[in-house]
């Protein structure tokens, strides 16, 4: 049985959560250079020269990129030969983002209750998913969750004769009724099959993705192609103020699912991408 | 036509009314912020009868709920919120004289016509470009509701603050424009 101390937890989610809602990933900015290179629209190519200028002062002054530092995600992936010490395991994340929100001077924007509001103060309690994995590794995957993107989000449960024309009128419609509001451009997450509660959850793992990695089975892979090519034929592009750039990627996840059935989930993503995957 | 027109915030209708959606806007003065929880108070204390913490009249209301400022900052990172958030509350704003707003992506048609009706005009920044809108604000002083937190009430003073006309007086859409124009 391998050991890990509670404190250790918390001080890796304090750190990285510090960390990424400043200082961007490298796929994510590759990908923003390549729109701004590729972009038709001058406008277009203006706002994402603005955005590459803010990336830059995010790194160089750890300015937080986006005012909406997010709810804090954190999915654990967890060897079932691995203890954790001292503390529990919620508790230690728990804490981590607290301290990161607060001494980091990130945006506080979690309520206590969704009907009667009222900040938590320091954006706990975080979302938490924790999966069983085989051996020892202990890996935690933390994203600062935009809100102006996650409202755009959506579900259906669709019939299996919609199939696969019908997943991509209901992708191309979530994004065109987001417009604006989601700050594209975007990454669009999308998970296919298991039921309700899996195909949001596979939805949001999708984004966990480098920003432009496809899927490893050709079908799902010409899926994603197939759905970034007509979600920027919309032409909204950056912010929607029009253009080519409305998605930077499409990720496509799936899980078997029964023989009634065909859930889609859209979850969608802003170009402040925050994510990191560390192990201890 | 210049790259940008430039403007005094608070607005005299003049300018309002010259503006035309898809016009790139540099504006300079004052700026109040307001978001959700904000809004829902104003409109609380309107139908209440009592005074609102400013005179809406000619004014500006950027939706931002910064990040703190950590110490030496004017303010923390600045962005736009979501504007068809506001949207169920616009009317007695409008009818209390504010003349503008700024925020990210598009609004009801219903919002549409009151602009058009109250000769307003509505702008939007570049949401997630916050640490860079940051440097364009020069002053901010808390002066209402500090029980909310980021979503109080700050009074900005801003320098050549970069927008783009949304909607304007006379009812045109930059977004529809827009996809109509870029469009396959
Ligand atoms: S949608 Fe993303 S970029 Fe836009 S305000 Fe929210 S977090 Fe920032």
């Amino acid at each position: 049985m391998r050991t890990i101390e509670a404190g250790a937890i918390t001080d890796a989610v304090e750190k990285t959560f510090m960390e990424i809602t400043h200082l961007l990933g490298d796929d994510l900015v590759a990908a923003l250079e390549k729109a701004h290179r590729e972009e038709e629209s001058p406008l277009g190519k203006e706002i994402l020269s603005h955005l590459l200028q803010n990336v830059k002062i995010g790194r160089e002054e750890k300015m937080p990129v986006c005012q909406d530092t997010g709810t804090s995600v954190v999915f654990v992936e967890m060897g079932q030969e691995v203890q954790v010490v001292g503390g529990g395991l919620f508790e230690a994340i728990n804490q981590g983002v607290g301290q990161a929100y607060t001494k980091g001077y990130l945006r506080a924007s979690i309520v206590r209750d969704p009907i009667l509001r009222g900040s938590t103060g320091d954006n706990t309690p975080p979302v938490v998913h924790v999966e069983v994995a085989p051996g020892n590794q202990f890996k935690i995957t933390m994203m600062a969750k935009g809100s102006g993107c996650e409202n755009m989000s959506r579900f259906s449960m669709l019939t299996p004769a919609q199939g696969r024309k019908g997943i991509i009128d209901f992708v191309v419609d979530t994004v065109r009724r987001g417009g604006g509001r989601p700050c594209p451009p975007l990454i669009v997450g999308v998970g296919l099959g298991g039921t309700f509660d899996q195909a949001a959850w596979i939805a949001k793992k999708s984004l966990f993705r480098r920003v432009g990695a496809h899927h490893s089975e050709p079908h799902i892979r010409e899926l994603e192609e197939e759905l970034l090519e007509k979600v920027n034929n919309l032409g909204m592009g950056p912010q929607a103020w029009g253009g080519r750039i409305t998605a930077l990627s499409v990720h496509v996840e799936k899980y078997p699912t029964h023989i009634a059935s065909l859930p889609v989930a859209v979850n969608i993503e802003c170009h402040s991408h925050r994510v990191r995957t560390v192990a201890l | 036509m210049p790259e940008f027109v430039r403007i005094r915030a608070p607005m005299d209708e003049a300018a309002v009314l010259s503006l035309r959606a898809g016009q790139k806007v540099l504006i300079s003065g004052v700026l109040y912020s307001g978001r959700d929880a904000t809004h829902k108070r104003m409109i609380e204390l309107i139908q209440k009868g009592e005074p609102l913490p400013f005179d809406l009249k000619g004014q500006i209301i950027y939706y931002l709920g910064p990040t703190p400022a950590r110490p030496g900052q004017v303010i923390g990172s600045a962005g736009p919120t979501t504007s068809s958030r506001m949207d169920p509350y616009m009317l007695p704003l409008y009818e209390k004289g504010l003349k503008g707003t700024i925020g990210k992506g598009n609004r009801s048609q219903e919002v549409i016509d009151l602009i058009k009706k109250y000769k307003a005009v509505h702008f939007s920044n570049i949401g997630g470009a916050a640490a860079l809108i940051a440097k364009s604000i020069k002053k901010c002083d808390m002066i209402a509701f500090k029980d909310l937190g980021t979503e109080a009430i700050y009074r900005l003073e801003v320098e050549d603050f970069y927008c783009i006309v949304a909607y304007d007086s006379e009812g045109n859409d930059l977004y529809k424009e827009a996809m109509a124009r870029y469009g396959r």
